[in-house]
């Protein structure tokens, strides 16, 4: 047993004094017994097989190939940017953070030029989605790895269509038709559920392809004129207001990402826009998960895209993405972790782990085998190819980033179904936007 | 005279080393031991606050140190609507969440003052929604407020009271009243156990001798007690109302701030727009906003409390 003597805490207080003076000095905190290991910070993923297997496997893996210790901590998704602004602020904290859709982009000058293993990346597996590039390139490097892309289809439960009309997978094509249909069910009890509220995935994934779809945007392809106020959005927020009355469940204005998810497995909502994670988790419990006539949930649930409107037919895929921190001082390390996870072997492993909740960042994992595994989840194959981002006619950056993270377009909804004339909300947005894009 | 003059300088005392002479001065020695007080102020409040006024003068972005930018963030943020909602949910919050604390916080003093079977159990269970951790028993509140699987909604349904679905945090109004009622609710047992000190160092026989002198249960309050009370109740809702005005925690778990930005506090609008969106001098500049109205709430009941004592 160490004995503590005066002299002991005396010699230990010099250093804590000149290492503090050394902190100062830097302006960063020091990086003892970093050497050999990465921290990567991820949100708790909806598929909790996949958070299982990287702490429990794919840690290990690292280890053993690179030498390089993996600290995995995962955290909600809605304090990713809470925490990476504090990290950049103090100079420490996670040396990779996953970040969900162009937030990567506000933090443009705090993260490392990972141009190099993004090009490989791209180059070996058949070239990246234009969305994953869009988040993570800023037009001259690239600022982020791209990691996965989260398709967002309307899971709804096939019997509630089939009573209505819908039968042999069949669902509205129009929004004119959802809105009947949802109008019908909500009569029976059975109301669509979708967020409004201020959450990360759901309620922008929905908000703006919604948008598209009716004509409206953000901004014109200079990515600086506000283009908001037309009278194509006007009539998407006129719509919105009575679709919400007439088939939604009105508490979703409160909704967060995972609200939609516990209505649907109850039971108490019949189309949702979502990632797959309500029909994966049915699947994972299918004694849990019953309709009301007994049979397992799981069977009851397809997928299908969000309709069209008379601008066309959109979608909005959630993109996630590596940043590796400009102030890590595991630099190369992180470089050598970032390349080695998304090399194919181990990517695969993650990317089965999913069962199709996310496509890859590149085209290549279109042609996986696990597509061929469950016809119910084959929606997700291919939507990254139709997903717009964020910023859109613009490009999505920093400042289209901070429009999603204010939840301008989605508060244009929100702020009408609670009452606002839809022409003021659209004010009200086309003000906010002129404020970011000045 | 040689000699004499020889003994005196022997046989006085050799002068105590400097240091010690510094520490026999009692103002040295109030210096001293206040070096680690003021050491610790300065790290952890003078230099957070003069580091958040340098920002909010600048252009400053989460990893970019900005420009010197003068009044520009505070011009922006009067003139943004949102700001000026949170300014208002502030007051209002800050306001109706005191007086409800306040009334009940007095009342169940009042009750607990009084000898009953139970009262040390009842005293501590009193105190329960004031020792549960904020965030875990805001958690429940918001479960308890569910849009759609509301307990509350459930309980009052079945109690023949509603016959719909209340939106509780979906309805700016009503998820506005959610986080007030969440508010009271923690906040009323700081009160009732401070008032409840404070009733307790009110001798009885004040009050025996004016129910003698035939003064009724209401005048007894009015004249003696409330009187005695103040101080007390001065002090507490000092603490309570600068608590209340900053708070973040209830607001950010029930609502984020919505729906549609419309239980904004000062707090939670200059995380969402600081740290949440790095946009960290408008950050600061809505977090300092809230600087002048406290220090006058301070000043005020200071100089309040100032006056009652000297009386």
């Amino acid at each position: 047993m160490t004995t503590v003597t005066r002299r002991n805490v005396l010699k230990g207080g010099t250093a804590l004094a000149g290492g503090m003076a050394g902190i100062l000095a830097v302006g960063r905190a020091p990086a003892y017994a970093q050497a050999a290991t990465v921290h990567w910070l991820r949100w708790t993923d909806f598929v909790p097989a996949s958070d299982q297997l990287l702490r429990n496997e794919i840690a290990k893996e690292c280890e053993k190939a690179l030498g390089i210790k993996l600290n995995i901590e995962t955290i909600n998704a809605n304090d990713i940017q809470a925490r990476v602004t504090s990290a950049i602020q103090s100079g420490s904290g996670p040396d990779v953070v996953c970040v969900l859709n162009n937030w990567g982009q506000l933090y443009g000058e705090s993260v490392a030029d990972v141009s190099d293993i993004a090009e490989a990346l791209g180059k070996s597996q058949g070239g990246f989605y234009e969305t994953s590039r869009a988040v993570a390139n800023d037009g001259k490097k690239w600022i982020a790895v791209p990691w996965c892309i989260v398709g967002l289809q309307i899971a709804y439960r096939k019997s509630w269509f089939a009573e209505i009309g819908y039968t042999d997978g069949k669902f509205p094509q129009t929004w004119e038709e959802y809105r009947e249909a949802g109008k019908k069910l909500k009569a029976k009890g059975r109301p669509i559920g979708q967020t409004l509220g201020h959450t990360f995935g759901d309620a922008p994934a929905f908000a703006y392809p919604y948008l598209w779809s009716w004509g409206g945007k953000e901004v014109e392809a200079d990515g600086k004129t506000v283009a908001l106020n037309s009278p194509a959005t006007v009539e998407a927020v006129k719509f919105m207001v009575a679709f919400w009355k007439d088939a939604h469940d009105e508490g979703g204005l409160a909704w967060d990402d995972s609200n939609n998810n516990r209505a649907f497995l109850s039971g108490t909502c019949s189309a949702t826009l979502n990632g797959a994670s309500i029909y994966i988790e049915t699947l994972r419990k299918p004694d849990t998960y019953k309709t009301e006539a007994g049979g397992p949930l799981k069977d009851d649930i397809l997928h299908a895209a969000l309709p069209k409107g008379p601008g066309g037919q959109f979608s909005y895929h959630v993109p996630f993405s590596n940043l590796l921190m400009g102030y890590s001082k595991n630099q190369d390390a992180a470089k050598k972790f970032l390349g080695w996870i998304h090399s194919k072997d181990v990517y695969d492993k993650w990317f089965v782990s999913q069962k199709g909740f996310s496509v890859g960042p590149t085209t290549d994992w279109e042609k996986h085998k696990l597509w061929g595994d469950d016809p119910i989840m084959l929606p997700y194959k291919q939507a990254a190819r139709t997903g717009r981002f964020a910023g859109y006619e613009g490009p999505s950056t920093r400042r289209a980033a901070e429009v999603v993270t204010k939840y301008v377009i989605v508060d244009m909804y929100a702020k009408a179904v609670q009452g606002m004339p839809p022409e003021d909300a659209v004010k009200w947005a086309e003000a906010e936007l002129k404020k970011v894009y000045v | 005279m040689a000699i004499s003059a020889v003994s005196d300088t022997t046989l006085r005392e050799a002068p105590p080393p400097r240091r010690q002479r510094l520490l026999e001065d009692e103002r040295w020695l109030a210096f001293v031991l206040l070096v680690p007080t003021i050491v610790l102020l300065g790290l952890f409040i003078a230099y957070p606050f003069m580091r958040g006024i340098l920002l909010s003068v600048t252009s400053s972005r989460v990893g970019i140190p900005g420009d010197f930018v003068g009044l520009a963030n505070f011009y922006k943020i009067f003139n943004d609507g949102i700001f000026r909602t949170a300014v208002y949910n502030t007051f209002l919050y800050t306001g109706v969440t005191t007086v409800f604390k306040l009334a009940l916080g007095l009342w169940l003093a009042m009750l607990l003052n009084r000898n009953f079977r139970g009262k040390a159990f009842t005293r501590a269970f009193i105190l329960l929604p004031f020792i549960i951790p904020t965030v875990l028993s805001t958690f429940a509140w918001k479960w308890m407020f569910d849009p759609t699987f509301s307990v509350l909604n459930w309980l009052l349904y079945h109690l023949g009271l509603i016959t719909g679905r209340i939106n509780w945090l979906g309805d700016p109004d009503l998820a506005m009243i959610s986080i007030i009622i969440v508010n009271i609710w923690r906040g009323v047992p700081f009160f009732a156990i401070s008032l409840l000190a404070g009733l307790q160092t009110i001798s009885p026989e004040l009050n025996e001798a004016a129910a003698i002198d035939g003064a009724k249960p209401w005048q007894r309050f009015w004249h003696i007690t409330w009187p005695l009370l103040l101080p007390v109740t001065m002090v507490v809702m000092l603490f309570s109302v600068i608590q209340t005005f900053a708070d973040f925690q209830i607001v950010y778990v029930m609502t984020g701030g919505g729906p549609a930005n419309a239980t904004h506090l000062f707090a939670t609008y200059a995380y969402q727009i600081g740290v949440g969106t790095g946009l960290l001098s408008e950050g600061a500049a809505i977090s300092l906003a809230m600087f002048p109205v406290l220090f006058l709430v301070v000043v005020i009941q200071l100089l309040y409390i100032r006056r009652v004592e000297v009386r």
